[in-house]
């Protein structure tokens, strides 16, 4: 997090100046990416691991998101190296099926400038499960039986769901007719598959779930699924850049089995030891250093998702006053301009918060300064369309009263219709405060930390009680808010308001 | 009361020619030519949608001409020149249009304040307008929805004489109050008029009440002037069948 006030800076940047660049940092520290799921927070661990043993700054951009995120992130030079698979690369970031050997994904990789090392070891390909019990019941043991069954119920991971190589192309294969397919988050799939909700869902190989849940896993008759071994996928830069590092990461090439990173997955989700410990206690096996581990402590983790949470929060919140009240003003004062403002803020509003975020990471990496963009873009149309339906809705006479006093249109508007429109102005940003705190916690997806961090940990490991340590926090912060937002509201709503509303 | 003797032509404060204001469709006004003299009273009357109100506003510039041309001291009132201008206009509406984030007192002084009047400067004059209203000293700090109808008129009448304009405007007053307050407002208001000798222009729909105030009374009917004169040469001579019966109407107030 040491390069977060630079970011920062580059964001206010934006939205002062509206002008759209990204120039990649100067830096001597290597950043580690991974993606949000335990297997590939483990790897990321070892990459960072591996670096530091070299005595090389290292920082592990941890749990960012989708494949798209940590392309991105990788193309933009956020980060220099996360852990990919062979499959993926082929069908979701270059999506040319044509690529079948390993020269020819390197040479595709090289027009980006990215370079994939040899396979790690496992192939973590994609799979699809039932429980043992389930299965048994209908007599299913490969994915051509589920043809004769076309009332199953599915749920997919979204990426499933979505990707070129995932359920559309599975079920065009098989010839699959079930109609019930839900897309939801991996770890709640298995619970859904627990309580029986659905009857089949898409696995890694090396999940650890697979034993504890007692599924099986059926088999792909028809060679539907490609090879989904594990790589190093690295910025060419790197090579010159910081050749050392390079090296201690390819020490791991061919050293995980498929046995060997269920177990460590299993540790992890299972058995609720830190991915990092994981990690240190592979790396210390396998090639006999002890790495340096600093478990930050539940204090400090609490401390820094607060300051991230807050710096998310109060940069986009007051950016987003700046410019949106006058937005709002000038939106009041030219009506037809002003339905173009207030359309496209609403248009904003509608897209998905995920899906906004993504689009920030071309253009500003990830981390606080996308969120911030997007989280600012958020908090426009509550404001503009207060500050508007509050100057719109002065009585007609005030406004005459205060032009036939002869006062010019900018001291009316300091001196008489800001003042009248201020409790709605005040409530607008209220709501926007809210909804920014609440929001914020989906900039965990793209780097961002705060209070969505421990959210995210919980959520993959199936943790209770680490997402309550975002969500209470986040919950009680936004509380907090609206109540600082009610007892500003006493002295910066003017009093003669005030009077006129309770005598109302 | 008797009529002032008709003044120099040059002595007009507001020349209106030809002057034609439309809302969409429909004709608020329609070819006006109109001067009003300095230092009377003239009352514009007529039954709702007559364009009484649309003329006051035209004296302001709070609205513009379609056509025709609006002189105030034979200078032609334009967008540029009236902000200016308005600062030697008061301008009084129906509720008072007093702003309520404001007390009574910040409502009075807001244009001198912001014209930088130093403070003994405004205290004098406030001091000046409370006396001259019969506005009690203590109701300065009050703010708007503290006050009664009445108390409200008063001090929007402060606020309209504060820079001591030459002109005031009153779009029905006294419409909004209570028929008791209203009669002692009335004879209140026509006594500052009188002492201050200040050109006023009032809009109401009553004929007694314009009757009251009026040195020349002028009556509109749908957009057109359609007669001039007092209160006496109205009813001794209306123009028209129209004015009749306007009249005739609310005779028993007048009588």
């Amino acid at each position: 997090m040491s390069a977060a006030p630079t970011r920062v800076h580059a964001a206010v940047t934006l939205l002062i100046a509206c002008t759209v660049f990204a120039a990649a940092p100067v830096r001597a520290e290597i950043r580690a990416g991974s993606k949000q799921f335990t297997e590939s927070v483990i790897l990321g661990e070892m990459a960072t691991q591996l670096i530091g043993h070299t005595a090389i700054p290292v920082t592990h951009r941890a749990e960012l998101g989708g494949t798209r995120t940590l392309w991105g992130a990788l193309l933009a030079g956020d980060i220099d190296i996360y852990p990919e698979y062979t499959g993926t690369i082929v069908q979701e970031i270059l999506a040319d099926h044509s690529l079948t050997d390993a020269n020819a994904i390197r040479a595709a990789l090289a027009a980006h400038d990215v370079r994939m090392s040899a396979p790690l070891g496992f192939n973590n390909s994609y799979a699809v499960g039932m429980r043992r019990v389930r299965a048994d019941q209908l007599n299913i043991r490969k994915l051509s039986d589920l043809v004769s069954h076309p009332k199953l119920h599915f749920g997919f991971s979204s990426e499933f769901m979505d990707r070129a190589d995932g359920w559309p192309g599975l079920a065009r294969q098989y010839g699959l007719p079930q109609t019930d397919v839900r897309g939801l988050d991996h770890d709640l799939a298995y619970r859904g598959l627990e309580a029986g909700e659905i009857d089949a869902t898409d696995l890694y190989a090396t999940d650890a779930e697979i034993h504890y849940y007692d599924l099986v896993v059926l088999e792909d008759d028809r060679d539907y699924f490609p090879a989904y071994d594990a790589v190093w996928l690295y910025r060419a830069g790197l090579t010159e850049q910081a050749p050392r590092s390079l090296s201690a990461l390819r020490r791991l090439e061919g050293r995980v089995s498929q046995s060997e990173m269920t177990a460590m997955n299993a540790r992890v989700k299972l058995d609720g030891v830190p991915a990092a410990r994981v990690a240190a206690d592979f790396l210390k096996r396998e090639f006999g250093f002890e790495a340096r581990l600093e478990l930050p402590s539940a204090t400090d983790d609490f401390f820094r998702y607060t300051r991230e949470h807050l710096l998310l929060v109060l940069s986009s919140l007051s950016a987003a006053v700046l410019v949106a009240i006058p937005l709002g003003i000038v939106a009041a004062r030219k009506p037809r301009f002003g339905q173009a403002i207030l359309s496209i803020t609403g248009i904003i509003q509608t897209i998905p918060a995920l899906a906004l975020l993504v689009f920030m990471i071309p253009l500003l990496g990830i981390g606080a300064a996308p969120a911030i963009v997007a989280l600012f873009l958020y908090s426009l149309l509550p404001i503009v369309r207060n500050t508007y339906t509050g100057l719109r809705g002065i009585p007609p006479q005030l406004t005459e009263s205060a032009v036939a006093l002869g006062l010019p249109a900018t001291s009316r508007l300091r001196l008489v219709e800001l003042p009248l429109a201020m409790p709605t102005i005040l409530a607008g940003i209220k709501t926007s405060a809210v909804i920014n705190i609440g929001t914020a916690t989906l900039g965990a997806l793209i780097g961002a930390g705060g209070y969505g961090q421990p959210i995210l940990t919980g959520i993959r490991l199936d943790d209770i009680g680490l997402i309550l340590q975002g969500a209470i926090p986040a919950a009680m912060l936004a509380l907090l808010v609206q109540g600082a937002f009610e007892l500003g509201e006493r002295w910066l709503a003017p009093k003669g308001l005030r009077l006129s509303a309770s005598r109302r | 009361m008797s009529r002032r003797e008709i003044p120099p032509a040059d002595a007009a404060v507001f020349e209106l020619a030809g002057v034609t204001r439309h809302y969409g469709e429909s004709v608020a006004l329609a070819r006006i030519d109109l001067s009003i003299e300095k230092a009377c009273t003239t009352v514009l009357i007529g039954p709702s949608g007559s364009g009484k109100s649309t003329l006051l506003r035209l004296l302001v510039r709070l609205i513009a001409p379609d056509t025709g041309t609006v002189l105030f001291e034979n200078q032609l009132l334009t967008n540029d020149n009236a902000g200016y201008l308005r600062q030697r206009i008061g301008f009084v509406v129906q509720e008072g249009g007093l702003f309520p984030h404001l007390n009574a007192h910040d409502n009075v002084v807001l244009m001198a304040r912001y014209l930088r009047w130093n403070t003994s400067r405004i205290a004098a004059r406030v001091g000046e307008l409370a006396e001259l209203t019969h506005f009690p000293a203590d109701g300065l700090r009050r703010f708007p929805v503290e006050l009664s109808g009445g108390q409200r008129q008063r001090v929007s009448l402060m606020r309209a004489l504060m820079l001591d304009p030459d002109v005031l405007l009153l779009d029905e007053p006294l419409g909004a109050l209570d028929p008791m307050i209203r009669f002692d407002l009335q004879n209140e208001l026509r006594d500052i008029f009188q002492g201050l000798k200040k050109t006023v222009v009032m809009v109401t729909h009553d004929l007694s009440e314009a009757g009251f105030f009026a040195d020349t009374i002028v009556l509109l009917r749908e957009g057109r002037i359609v007669q001039r004169g007092s209160l006496t040469e109205l009813l001794r001579a209306p123009a028209d069948a129209f004015v009749e019966q306007f009249i005739r109407a609310q005779r028993s107030s007048i009588v």
